[in-house]
C-alpha cells in the first residue's frame, strides 16, 4: 500500500465515512459505484457507529512482514448497528475471547508503517467492549 | 469569559507492575514504590502511539462539547513523543476528526508540559476571536531508559480540551506561566532516550517552578488554597505532586481525585492533563480547580478553573479516566513490554 493509496483512502480509513444506497436504504463500505444489494448508482453519505458486533473471526498466526510483530492476531468481520460491515484486526484481546457475537467498539490504531522510514498509516480496530 | 467547552482522555489498557520492572533489574521492589509511590504504569499497544491516544481523546471531547468539529480553527498537540520527526501529529488528527481543512495546526513541545502549553494558547487564540473553538492535547508514549529511575514512571496516556466562548463546561478565570533555562531533563536530537539531573530534576526544578507558579496565580487571583475543592500538579512520581501540595498548603482531599499517577504512571505531556479530566469527572458546578503542569527545562503552567452547571450534564458521555485506570487492564511482563515497546533489536 504505497502512500498515495493510503492517502486516497483517508476519508473511509480515518473518519469510517460509509454510504447509503438511495434505493435500498443499505449501508455500504467502503464506498463503491454499484449497489452489491440492489445495484443500485445513488449514495447517500452515512455515518458509521464506533460499535459493531463479530460476525465471524479467525486467527492469523502467520502474517505478513508489516504485521508480523502483532502475530498471532485475530481478523473479523464486524458488523455495525446501520448493517455496514468492515474487516478489522481485533487488538487488546485474548485470542480465544473473540467469536461470533462479540461485542466491540471501533478504536483508532495504527495500522502499519511503510518500513523503518516511511509514512504511518493509521485506521481502525475493534477492542472487546466493557 | 473563554472556557473549556469539551473535554475527553484515553489511557491503554496495558499495565506493567513495578514489581515486574523491579524484578528485571534486581531492584528492591518495596523501596522503588516506597520511594515513587507508584504502583503500575500504562503501557502502550505496540499499534497505539501519541496521535492515535491524541484522536481518541479528541473524539470524546467533541462529543461532549457538542459541535460541529468544522468549527474547529486550532489544533495544537504537546507531546515529546510525536510519530514522526517532521510530519505534525496534528495533521492526522484533523483528518481523523473531521476538523478543517480551515484549521491552525501546531504540534509542540515543552518536555511534560506541552500540553498545557497547548491549552494556554488555545485559550489565548478563542479569547482574542481569532477563531470560535480551539482544540489542545496533551498526550505521550513516554520514553525511559531500560533499567533507569524513568522506566518505573514514563507511561501512556493524554487528554483533549476544546475551548470555547458559549456553553462553557468549565470557566478559566486566571493563567500564569513561570519559566527558566533548567537544564534538569533533556533529550539531544536523534538520541532515543532522554537524560535527567537525578536529584537535580527536584528542588532547582520541579519544586521551584511549581511552587513558584502556583503561588503566582494565587497571588494573581488574590485566592487561597482553601478556595479550591481539587488541585493537580504535575506528576513526575506519585511522591513530587504531594510534597509540593503539603509546602502550597493543599491537602490530601484536595489531591486525590487528580493524582492517576499512582496507577497510570508519569504520561508526560498527558499528565496533569488527565489529572484535570479525572476531577472534571467528578466535579460540581461552582467547584474551583487548581492545575499547575511542570516542563523540564524548565516551566511551569498554572490554571484557575471553575466548573460550571453545564459540566454534570454534558460528561453523561465519554470515558471517565478512573474507569479506564480500574478496567479494563492486560498485565504484561517485561518481555512483553520490552516487545510493545520495541525496545528489542529486529532484522529489517
Amino acid at each position: 500500500m504505497p502512500s498515495p493509496g493510503y492517502w486516497r483512502g483517508i476519508p473511509s480509513r480515518l473518519r469510517l465515512e460509509a454510504v447509503r444506497c438511495s434505493s435500498c436504504e443499505n449501508v455500504v463500505y467502503p464506498s463503491r459505484r454499484i449497489c452489491p444489494h440492489c445495484h443500485g448508482t445513488k449514495w447517500e453519505p452515512a455515518e458509521l457507529s464506533r460499535t459493531g458486533e463479530v460476525v465471524t473471526s479467525t486467527v492469523v498466526h502467520v502474517a505478513p512482514d508489516d504485521f508480523a510483530m502483532e502475530a498471532p492476531y485475530v481478523l473479523a468481520l464486524i458488523e455495525t448497528p446501520e448493517g455496514a460491515r468492515l474487516m478489522l484486526q481485533v487488538t487488546d484481546c485474548e485470542l480465544n475471547e473473540i467469536g461470533p457475537g462479540t461485542a466491540v467498539n471501533l478504536e483508532f490504531r495504527r495500522i502499519r508503517a511503510e518500513g523503518n522510514s516511511g509514512i504511518l498509516c493509521y485506521g481502525f480496530k475493534a477492542v472487546p467492549a466493557g | 469569559m473563554a472556557g473549556i467547552v469539551g473535554y475527553g482522555a484515553f489511557i491503554p489498557r496495558h499495565r506493567i507492575r513495578s514489581e515486574e520492572i523491579a524484578r528485571q533489574w534486581g531492584k528492591d521492589a518495596a523501596a522503588i514504590k516506597r520511594g515513587l509511590v507508584l504502583e503500575e504504569k500504562s503501557v502502550p499497544g505496540i499499534d497505539e502511539d501519541t496521535i492515535t491516544i491524541s484522536v481518541e481523546a479528541a473524539r470524546d471531547a467533541v462529543e461532549r462539547a457538542g459541535i460541529d468539529p468544522i468549527k474547529i480553527g486550532a489544533v495544537y498537540i504537546g507531546s515529546e513523543s510525536h510519530p514522526y520527526a517532521v510530519k505534525p501529529s496534528g495533521t492526522v488528527v484533523v483528518d481523523a476528526l473531521g476538523i478543517g481543512p480551515e484549521v491552525h495546526v501546531a504540534d509542540f513541545e515543552f518536555a511534560c508540559k506541552a500540553g498545557t502549553e497547548a491549552m494556554f494558547v488555545a485559550l489565548g487564540l478563542v479569547e482574542s476571536g481569532r477563531v470560535e473553538y480551539a482544540l489542545a492535547i496533551g498526550a505521550d508514549t513516554s520514553q525511559g531508559a531500560p533499567n533507569d529511575a524513568l522506566e518505573f514512571s514514563a507511561s501512556a496516556g493524554g487528554a483533549a480540551y476544546i475551548f470555547g466562548k458559549r456553553d462553557l463546561l468549565v470557566d478559566v478565570l486566571e493563567t500564569y506561566s513561570y519559566t527558566s533555562d533548567t537544564p534538569d531533563f533533556w533529550r539531544r536530537e536523534g538520541r532515543f532516550y532522554p537524560r535527567h539531573g537525578g536529584r537535580f530534576t527536584g528542588e532547582p526544578a520541579y519544586f521551584r517552578h511549581v511552587t513558584s507558579a502556583t503561588r503566582g496565580i494565587l497571588k494573581k487571583t488574590g485566592m487561597n488554597p482553601e478556595d479550591f475543592k481539587y488541585a493537580v500538579f504535575h506528576m513526575p512520581n506519585g511522591k513530587f505532586p504531594q510534597q509540593a501540595a503539603k509546602r502550597l498548603g493543599f491537602t490530601k482531599e484536595q489531591m486525590e481525585t487528580g493524582l492517576v499517577v499512582v496507577k497510570m504512571g508519569n504520561t508526560y505531556s498527558g499528565s496533569s492533563p488527565t489529572g484535570l479530566a479525572a476531577i472534571l469527572d467528578v466535579a460540581d458546578p461552582g467547584d474551583k480547580i487548581l492545575l499547575t503542569s511542570f516542563g523540564s527545562g524548565a516551566g511551569s503552567d498554572s490554571f484557575v478553573l471553575q466548573a460550571t452547571e453545564l459540566l454534570p450534564q454534558r460528561r453523561t458521555t465519554g470515558r471517565k479516566v478512573w474507569s479506564m485506570l480500574d478496567t479494563p487492564l492486560r498485565y504484561v511482563t517485561y518481555g512483553e513490554y520490552a516487545k510493545l515497546r520495541e525496545k528489542i533489536i529486529l532484522n529489517d
